[in-house]
């Protein structure tokens, strides 16, 4: 079995003084005090664009030797915005396969040093097919508005109903000391925004922001550590076109399955939830593919307040993707890191009472590269 | 930064696809897709024919880009669509010729040959396919 022995994260930001570098070593001195670890067997790092956006890759090295650790096995895994999740899952495998007891997880993303917006959304885009969907000039943000723009037909739906979603998180975040966007949103706020890719507006989309997570795991158990009871991951059609139906999350739907198979569970057990609400439309789907809503009906729950952090049951109670943050390659290990705080008691004023079990949903692309972490209290 | 891609062979070795939408059908479950490639994306099958596609269709959704990619910023703002050609397949192209308040679903669409962009200060022009409204005869 694999345990998170400890955690730790930057806060999330246009943080200026910050390279790549000071970021992950930020994140993960601070894992390793919590977790009272010295050393360890490996260190995987989760990131997306550093090549693109820093001019950086062989990133294990690099971020092995800023911590003193040259010598360590080190290496980045990358799956655009999921590369945080599949890095958690790749260590789980190294220590599951006996080979190593300890790892350090790393995400991390510096954004900001990327200053003009058609680069930044050039990088982002190197998540969509190359050949056949960003060089025609769709950006990453239009596929998505696509996506909603189908989900709408489909379902019936207006632009507002996709606001009960940002509004929530929004408000989560408020409480959450390293989120980026620590501030309510009205409806009125969100009609208000203006569209990055019709319908798709700002405040449908998660923000452009620097930050690092990291966890130390292990085979170890300690008395605050919380277990890694299953995981999954998942692959689909990456262009769009060539998909079967645009408004299902297939990728999402296989990683549950597997990783609620590995942990002996079903859904309907799970108590804390954490999407990839990357896009509103993105968050909505993430639902319906876990089984937690009827297709067509995830706006009603959340304007419902199924989803509150009091609710039926708390989904992104630090304000997800979208108020939180989505420094890209990090986010997952974020969703980790959270939920480990969560299952431990020390999630401060964004504490959920009485979770048990918690499964999170971090995805590459439009859905193109899945994976799905469960994650129990000891 | 992001590397301009500016190698000539980048663009050429598309040229089936990008100036004659060369589409596969596939032998094995009858489907035809966009663009061409040697295995099939819906049943896994290598039993794949390149097929010329059909020029026209209607659009299936579309989006007006306001924040574009490097390379795009002077077209904005533009429409990117899911189109759905005559023979069922589906693509997605920036559609010309129209402004982006006269786009409808269903609308009628041909395929023409446009600039899909010039690439930095070495003024590559890449050529490619954009959709226009079916003019009238």
């Amino acid at each position: 079995m694999v345990y998170v022995n400890g955690a730790g994260f930057t806060k999330i930001g246009l943080l200026w003084e910050y390279s790549l570098e000071d970021l992950a070593v930020e994140a993960a001195l601070k894992a390793l005090e919590d977790s009272e670890v010295k050393s360890v067997d490996a260190i995987v790092v989760g990131n997306m664009t550093s090549g693109v956006m820093n001019s950086q890759e062989n990133l294990g090295a690099v971020i092995a030797d800023s911590l003193g650790m040259a010598g360590v096995p080190s290496i980045k895994v990358e799956a655009a915005c999921g590369s945080g999740g599949a890095a958690i899952m790749w260590a789980a495998i190294s220590i599951m396969s006996g080979l190593f007891d300890s790892a350090l997880v790393i995400g991390v993303e510096k954004m900001t040093d990327v200053t003009d917006i058609p680069d930044q959304t050039s990088a982002l885009a190197t998540a969509a097919n190359a050949r056949y969907e960003s060089s025609l000039g769709a950006s990453f943000p239009s596929l998505n508005a696509l996506i909603m723009r189908e989900y709408m037909k489909e379902h019936g739906l207006s632009e507002e109903d996709f606001a009960h979603l940002p509004i929530l998180m929004h408000k989560n975040a408020v409480d959450a000391k390293h989120a980026q966007l620590r501030f309510r949103i009205s409806l009125e706020d969100y009609l208000k925004s203006p569209y990055i890719s019709e319908p798709l507006r700002l405040l449908d989309s998660s923000p452009i922001g620097d930050g690092a997570a990291a966890l130390v795991i292990s085979s170890r158990r300690a008395d605050e550590s919380v277990e890694i009871s299953g995981f999954g991951a998942a692959t689909d059609v990456v262009s769009i076109c060539q998909r079967d139906d645009l408004t299902r999350l297939r990728s999402v739907e296989l990683a549950a399955k597997r990783a609620l198979k590995m942990a002996h569970l079903e859904i309907r057990d799970i108590d804390l939830v954490q999407i990839h609400d990357a896009f509103s439309v993105m968050g909505y789907l993430n639902l319906e593919a876990l089984g937690l809503v009827e297709r067509g009906k995830a706006h009603i729950r959340v304007e419902g307040g199924d989803f509150n952090r009091d609710g039926w049951l708390p989904v992104n109670p630090e304000g997800g993707l979208k108020a939180r943050g989505h420094p890209v390659g990090a986010t997952g290990v974020y969703q980790v890191a959270e939920i480990y705080l969560q299952l431990s008691d020390r999630a401060g004023r964004c504490q959920v009472e009485g979770a048990e079990t918690a499964i999170a949903v971090n995805i590459g692309g439009t859905g193109s590269n899945a994976s799905v972490h469960i994650l129990r209290r000891c | 930064m992001v590397l301009e891609r500016t190698s000539i062979p980048l663009y050429w070795r598309d040229r089936g696809i990008k100036y004659r939408l060369l589409g596969g059908e596939c032998k094995s479950c009858n489907r035809r897709f966009f663009p061409y490639r040697k295995v099939c994306p819906h049943c896994g099958s290598t039993d794949v024919n390149k097929v010329n596609l059909p020029r026209r269709g209607r659009v299936v959704s579309f989006t007006v880009v306001h924040n574009a990619p490097r390379g795009f910023e002077y077209y904005t703002p533009y429409v990117i669509a899911l189109i759905e050609l005559k023979d069922g397949t589906r693509l997605l192209s920036q559609l010309t010729d129209v402004e982006p308040d006269e786009v409808r679903e269903g609308m009628e669409v041909e395929m023409v040959i446009r600039i899909h962009r010039t690439c930095g200060e070495s003024w590559l022009i890449a050529y490619g396919y954009k959709f226009r409204p079916v003019l009238k005869k």
